[in-house]
């Protein structure tokens, strides 16, 4: 009973972290794009490859030719006779690879693990692509018959939110600004440069009221984060860890459906009150206490969502505090420093695991200058969807 | 029709693999923006899921009599759309199939532009979700195809109808007012 009461006290940090140039990598294959991530990240932590003791690899697959990511990159990474695992949650397949790594070592069964989300889209091509992602909802009683996209499964939660509160295609747009004024200032994001209103206004239409500037690209990329228990990082003597203070999880139903409304993800804001609540954060106080958020904004729609969501800004008012501009830096709380999925990128199983990432090395004050928020209290947040609020992961993390 | 496009880009990729088969021996082409070789596989699979409907035959049968069909929990009266035959919060499989109105209204709607590869075929067509008197709610397409003339709000009526060209009967919705 001690033990077991220790261990549930065992803090997890974060001792490296990476992710490869986000876009169209047809200069590297799969295993050499989720190299580039991991070679940084373990010569970021100073460890040992014999100190990893399980890897976890976040990818969802499909699109790409090797069957069994995790075998395959466990041989070019050097790391075989530990064992492995492949994990698939969708959009936040690499929210989930963290969870399951942060309960491992929790549980005190392992010290380091390295956790690896890779997605390498451009294999197949851009029909196939959306046919794929298009079916990652209910597919025989939504996809078979009714050929619902991505985009298209938004499009309803935009349309529903649009009408309800008033906000305009021009209010989506505002997001897309941002987020690429941030990917601009970012050198591994798939776009870096600015888009204007009227471009976005003047993109055409892909599922209304979404057009091409409301939607993340279809990109390749991998991140590596390598996870290490209090002991290790103690003994070992790891400068400025972060460390993960909680993880929230939900998942929500296969059929939108059976959805109560289109307004807001349930899963998202049950993922984010568990996450609160196990890290005793106020969530009346939001705004002032996390430095620095990154969202999952697949569309732009989704982002403003996801504010609302989290409980940063109260429903129907998200659209507006983020026109006037207060989710850059400076402002309210800035949201997707890093470009989001927007503008970084969005390589599926990569996705969740750059967001930490992104995280570490802004509360490390190690990003670029343009895009640095004020780091006052040490918190930032990651929120994580997967499919269209199917799987939602909320992970904060604090200095 | 995207279907043509979409069909056009894969044709344009294989004959230029093709091609450098014979140049170079290998189905290996360079990338139309960075220049980087990349080696177009050999291998195609055709994938065609094969899906049992045994436990819920009935819906079927009820498309084919004009019906749409939804299953309810004796035990605890909740409602299945899409219709299933047990219930998870009663751990029983003690359902009847019950006939929906088909009357309700448009709670929201999407027009879909850039369309699955499978679905390239067809002109751009519009998805909405009723909700009906019966409190469940229903993802169909919406049988109007101008979008202007669509509102949240409308009243709607389910319909059972044939779909081309694959001639398989399945339901739409219908805006009445």
């Amino acid at each position: 009973m001690k033990k077991k009461l220790k261990n549930m006290e065992r803090k997890v940090g974060i001792i490296g972290v990476a992710y490869s140039k986000f876009g169209v990598r047809n200069d590297v294959n799969f295993n050499e794009l989720a190299y580039e991530s991991f070679k940084e990240a373990i010569n970021s932590s100073n460890i040992d490859l014999k100190d990893i003791s399980f890897l976890i690899v976040s990818n969802v697959g499909v699109w790409s030719s090797e069957p069994l990511p995790a075998v395959s990159l466990g041989e070019y990474l050097g790391l075989i006779g530990i064992g492995t695992l492949r994990v698939e949650a969708a959009c936040a397949s690499g929210s989930a690879a963290i969870k399951i790594a942060y309960d491992m070592i929790k549980s005190g069964e392992h010290e380091v693990i390295a956790v690896i989300g890779i997605e390498k889209m451009n294999e197949s091509t851009t029909p196939i692509v959306v046919e794929m992602i298009g079916r990652a909802g209910n597919y025989f009683w939504e996809f078979e018959n009714f050929g619902l996209t991505f985009p298209g499964y938004y499009a309803l939660y935009a349309t529903a939110y649009m009408n309800k509160y008033g906000a305009k295609e021009e209010d989506l747009c505002e997001v897309a600004i941002k987020n690429h004024y941030y990917g601009a200032r970012n050198p591994k994001a798939h776009f870096q440069k600015e888009v204007t209103l009227e471009e976005c206004m003047n993109s055409r239409y892909v599922a209304w009221p979404l057009k091409l500037y409301d939607c993340s690209p279809i990109s390749d990329g991998s991140a590596t984060v390598i996870l290490a228990s209090e002991d290790f990082i103690r003994k070992s003597g790891v400068k400025e860890p972060i460390w993960i203070r909680s993880i929230g999880a939900s998942n929500d139903t296969s059929n939108l459906s059976k959805r109560e409304n289109f307004l807001s993800l349930k899963a998202t804001v049950e993922a984010a009150d568990k996450a609160y609540k196990k890290a005793n954060i106020d969530k009346d106080k939001l705004t002032k206490i996390f430095d620095v958020i990154e969202v999952h904004d697949c569309f732009t729609i989704a982002e403003i969502l996801a504010c609302e969501d989290l409980g940063l800004f109260k429903r129907g008012e998200g659209y507006k505090i983020i026109r006037e501009k207060q989710t850059y830096i400076g402002g309210m709380i800035p949201v997707n420093l890093s470009g989001g999925l927007k503008a970084k990128g969005h390589p599926l199983g990569a996705t969740g695991i750059s967001m930490l990432v992104e995280l570490v090395k802004q509360l490390k004050y190690e990003v670029e200058k343009q895009r640095q928020a004020d780091i006052k209290n040490g918190l930032a947040l990651a929120h994580n969807v997967g499919g269209t609020g199917h799987y939602a992961y909320v992970t904060i993390l604090s200095r | 029709m995207q279907r043509i496009i979409y069909d056009e880009g894969i044709k344009k990729l294989e004959e230029f693999a093709k091609e450098n088969k014979k140049i170079l021996g290998f189905p290996i082409i360079p990338d139309q923006k960075l220049g980087t070789a990349l080696w177009v596989s050999n291998r195609e699979i055709r994938i065609k899921y094969i899906i049992s409907v045994e436990k819920i035959k009935k819906f079927f049968e009820g498309l084919f009599e004009g019906k749409i069909y939804a299953t309810k929990c004796l035990s605890c009266n909740e409602l299945y759309f899409p219709p299933q035959t047990e219930c998870g919060k009663c751990r029983m499989e003690n359902v009847e199939w019950v006939e929906l109105s088909g009357e309700g209204e448009l709670i929201t709607f999407t027009k879909i532009f850039v369309k699955p590869y499978s679905f390239s075929h067809y002109e751009d067509y519009i998805i909405g979700i009723a909700k009906l008197k019966e409190g469940i709610n229903v993802t169909a397409w919406i049988e109007e195809k101008d979008i202007q003339k669509i509102k949240i709000g409308s009243k709607v009526r389910l319909k059972v109808t044939k779909r081309l060209p694959e001639e398989y009967l399945t339901y739409v919705i219908t805006i009445i007012e």
